[in-house]
């Protein structure tokens, strides 16, 4: 297979040299910005969530005039806010043998040799910049009583490599970097625009100069000149309707920058977690995540004996299979995500489910509580244990939780080089958003460590070096790419509301999101993947047809909110079939049920597919076209992941 | 756990916009299932209406797990509702009867402005934070995370107050609609941690001046803020507010 990328505009710049000096070899060769010049240069920021809180709060530390945008009514409130379980790093400080190596290496293997080798190198390397920039804000990560700093495990790793706030992560390293954003909005250094959504990307010659936004509670269109953007807007998941996202995260900013050029990068690529409070009823708005966490000290089981209905505690001991402790020990209840939840699927398909509707397992605290007592357990995981009490009405120090997979995360995302910037000059994307780090498969505790990663120590290097590289003759906010632009994102809004049909947002969103789960989720067939695209395409074209959306559009309106995002997701969700339709092999969150070994355990095709599938935006009513990066291996050789 | 279908009446507060007069309005929901939260009966309502043609309620809502502090109604009298140490969206329909009379409010103070329905404008708490509710430590400038033991103790008790959502519950529920929990819970956060030390005076000075600017009320001790927090921050930290705010008067 060639080893140069299918068109120009995908190369990934990684700097030369051996992968532990390729990021400090960038840093010196680097352009600089001169302290006087940075105030001269707007950079907008859209999204304030781990990735776009952290590079707001750096750049204007540095001197940018940073514009901050976000959906909800505060900084605060992004759906990193929502994370529980930690934050990686390679600190070491249990001393059980981890290294930056280690954790560069544990995170190439565990996305199953789909990620980019120098990339992960420099998160590994920065992750442990992060936890001193963490703690130096005030962030109160869990301490050993020596008032040293305390780790648990993960999934994928046999270091104790986690740093914790409770169940709290997220939203305490959420805290530290909106603080930190806070006091620059202070300092006048950033204006910050929550209840605003970005609706296009404005490119004038050829570079990303300024976004179109609505103001969400008067319904205004604005235009924003800058002389970067910088997409910090997260993750896709909600494209299946049911996940663990926030109710507002979407694909829009995203698509909408795909739709003027950026390519978008593995758009199949998305992970269930395996440790969700199950589906219960048509009226679900959302799931809710049980941290993977909990594997540390949970025990997952179903009975040996299909449809045995009995409660958990009639069960005796030598009746129930503790699967994966039986079918992987040595990673056991830690095996990564991807597997966990296949092996989920697999028990409740061979009808060993649990609950009333069979599509859940146990995951029993018994035996923890029992070595560790109450006391620890609940210092460990209280308030999880309450979340489930309150949604399950189940008290699970008494009973064992159930719990079933749902999407939780989305590997894929647009495409980016080294220092972040997609195939639209000027156009940067951080954290979730984009397809960077985590390869097939993402393991637990590394998304708030990339998204932090790339906001507070990698985007200040890398567009101080296109600021300093480039020319940005003044673009006017009244210049005709913003007025066209502008023109375009209003002519969309007036189209949604002008369909005056009968059915709503809501609906036809829930019925996108059983079409993905069933044929774009945990098990992908030709055939399914083929009749997903056919299902998706008549509803896209009833949509605009049938659609309702009460209200107008000059004040606050949900509806017309999520008119816009349904219809960009009905896109995605034809874009991600495709992308797995493309990819005849399976690799970690996509299994392919075509390409298994005899043990059901996802077989790559290194030969063929070992490669970021970069797919090009080619106008309306023509197919996008997909382009090839090539993924090469020289620290890590690729081998068939075992977790046994 | 019954799963029969409930039929709620609900008197939600409606408005179209801050310079308009509002009004309760009446609305019976059947087909509410007792597993649903609060929010999915919402959602369930705001169905209602737009197959009807209607106009849906507005209300703020994110995460839906008791984390992002977005979600805000006050549900028969009280803010978030009558279960302890719940948000609204955390709240779910088993906990009231088939044929209950709920009433919904927004949040209601001066330095909330009504934007719609139940959506009001609480960007005044982010200017608490901003006027010193943070460490300062430019990035890339903090020594190595183990070089500095904090105190198990101090750190958990840091913690229960950094827990706070930002969702003005307190405010809310105050008579006096003062910020006063919320403002303290920040300062109770940093003041505990030895990194917060440097800028501990100016720190709780410049907040408690920017809550009292935004038009927030003071505090007479009526505890219903902490009633009403859904992440049960304790009271004790305005006592600590106050002893950090005269420490710094007086040794300023
Ligand atoms: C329940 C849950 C638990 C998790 N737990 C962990 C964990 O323990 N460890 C871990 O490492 N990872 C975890 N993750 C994953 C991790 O939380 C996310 O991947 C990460 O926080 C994403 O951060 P982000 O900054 O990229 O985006 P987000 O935090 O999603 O922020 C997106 C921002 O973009 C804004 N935005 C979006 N669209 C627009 C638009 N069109 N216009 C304007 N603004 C827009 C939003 O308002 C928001 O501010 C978890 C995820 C979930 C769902
Ligand atoms: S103190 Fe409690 S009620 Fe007040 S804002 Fe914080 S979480 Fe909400
Ligand atoms: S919606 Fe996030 S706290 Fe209620």
């Amino acid at each position: 297979m060639s080893q140069t990328p299918t068109h120009p505009k995908l190369d990934a710049k990684i700097p030369s040299g051996h992968i532990s000096e390729k990021w400090t070899n960038f840093k010196s060769t680097a352009k600089l910005v001169n302290p006087n010049n940075k105030r001269k240069h707007t950079i907008i920021v859209v999204g304030t969530g781990l990735a776009g809180g952290s590079a707001a709060a750096s750049l204007a530390e540095l001197g940018y005039n940073v514009k901050a945008f976000c959906i909800q009514d505060s900084g605060r409130r992004a759906h990193s806010i929502a994370a529980q379980g930690g934050i990686n790093a390679a600190k070491n400080y249990p001393n059980d043998g981890d290294s930056i190596w280690r954790l560069f290496y544990d995170t190439v293997k565990g996305g199953d040799y789909r990620a980019r080798e120098g990339n992960v190198y420099r998160l590994a390397q920065i992750s442990n910049n992060i936890i001193d920039q963490c703690v130096a804000q005030g962030v109160p990560f869990a301490r050993e009583y020596s008032g040293l700093l305390g780790n648990r495990s993960f999934g994928g790793a046999q270091v104790s490599r986690t740093f914790y706030a409770r169940g709290q992560t997220g939203q305490q390293l959420l805290l530290g970097a909106y603080q930190a954003m806070e006091k620059m909005v202070g300092a006048g250094k950033i204006q910050m625009y929550a209840r605003h959504e970005m609706l296009d990307l404005v490119v004038a010659d050829g570079k990303a100069r300024g976004i179109i936004v609505r103001d969400l509670v008067t319904g205004e269109i604005e235009r924003h000149a800058a002389d970067a953007v910088l997409l910090c807007t997260g993750g896709y998941g909600n494209v299946y309707y049911l996940s663990t996202n926030a109710k507002n995260s979407n694909v829009t900013a995203a698509w909408r920058c795909f739709k003027r050029g950026a390519f978008f990068a593995n758009p199949c690529f998305t992970q269930i977690h395996p440790t969700c409070i199950p589906v219960s009823g048509d009226y679900q708005s959302k799931l809710t995540l049980m941290s993977e966490s909990l594997r540390n000290d949970g025990r997952v089981w179903v009975p040996k004996t299909i449809g045995d209905k009995r409660s958990p505690e009639q069960i005796p001991e030598a009746e129930r299979d503790y699967y994966l402790e039986r079918k992987y020990p040595s990673f056991g209840n830690l095996v990564p995500r991807d597997v966990a939840s296949r092996n989920a699927k697999e028990q409740a398909d061979g009808g060993k489910g649990v609950g009333e509707t069979g599509m859940a397992v146990y995951l029993d605290f018994a035996d923890s509580i029992r070595r560790l007592g109450d006391h620890t357990i609940s210092e460990r995981y209280g308030n999880l244990f309450q979340m489930y009490e309150k949604i399950t009405g189940d008290d699970p120090y008494k009973v064992p939780m159930r719990i079933y997979p749902a999407v939780h995360y989305t590997m894929g995302g647009l495409w980016v080089d080294y220092h972040l910037m997609s195939t639209i000059p000027g156009l940067f994307v951080l954290g979730e958003a984009n397809f960077s780090d985590h390869g097939a498969n993402r393991l637990g505790a590394s998304a708030l460590m990339q998204g932090l990663a790339d906001g507070y120590f990698v985007i200040p290097y890398t567009l101080g070096n296109y600021i300093a590289n480039n020319t940005f003759p003044k673009v006017d906010e009244s210049s005709e790419p913003f007025a066209a632009t502008e023109a375009e994102a209003r002519g969309r809004i007036n189209q949604l509301l002008s369909v005056n049909g009968s059915r709503t947002v809501q609906d036809y969103h829930r019925s996108l999101g059983h079409i993905m789960w069933d044929y774009v989720g945990m098990g992908r067939t030709r055939d399914g993947l083929q009749h997903a695209i056919t299902e998706i395409g008549k509803m896209r074209e009833e949509y605009w047809q049938n659609l309702k959306i009460p209200g107008s559009p000059d004040t606050m309106n949900k509806s017309l909110e999520f008119a816009g995002r349904v219809a960009d997701f009905m896109e995605l969700g034809e874009l991600m079939a495709r992308d797995a339709l493309q990819r005849e092999e399976s690799c970690g969150g996509h299994f392919r049920e075509e390409y298994q070994t005899e043990e059901g355990e996802a077989k790559r095709d290194d030969e063929n597919f070992s490669f970021a599938a970069a797919w090009e935006y080619q106008g309306e009513g023509t197919l996008p076209t997909m382009n090839k990066e090539p993924l090469t291996f020289e620290y890590v050789a690729p081998s068939q992941r075992s977790y046994k | 756990m019954s799963d029969t279908l409930m039929t709620i009446h609900l008197k939600v507060w409606r408005q179209d916009a801050p310079t308009q007069p509002g009004k309760f309005v009446q609305y019976t929901v059947p087909g509410v299932n007792p597993h649903m939260s609060f929010l999915e009966m919402f959602d369930l309502l705001n169905e209602q209406l737009s197959v009807k043609g209607d106009i849906p309620v507005e209300f703020d809502n994110d995460c839906r797990e008791g984390i992002c502090g977005s979600c805000s109604m006050v549900i028969n009298g009280m803010p978030h509702g009558p279960q302890r140490g719940t948000a609204a969206c955390q709240l779910h329909m088993r906990h009231f009867k088939d044929g209950d009379h709920i009433v919904v409010e927004p949040w209601r103070a001066a330095a909330f402005p009504m934007i719609r329905d139940l959506v009001v404008d609480r960007s005044s708490l982010d200017r608490i934070i901003a006027a010193g509710g943070y460490i300062s430590t430019n990035t890339g400038a903090a020594p190595d995370a183990n070089s500095l033991p904090v105190d198990k103790d101090d750190s958990d008790r840091a913690f229960d107050y950094a827990a706070c959502i930002g969702c003005g519950a307190c405010v809310a529920a105050c008579p006096n609609a003062s910020a006063s929990l919320f403002t303290a819970a920040k300062v109770g956060h940093l003041a505990l941690l030895p990194q917060g030390a440097p800028e501990r005076k100016r720190r709780v000075i410049n907040m408690v001046e920017q809550m009292e600017k935004e038009g927030f009320g003071d505090c007479s001790n009526h505890g219903e803020c902490e009633a009403a927090c859904p992440k049960e921050i304790s009271i004790s930290a305005i006592a600590m507010m106050r002893r950090e705010y005269v420490k710094a008067v007086v040794g300023s």
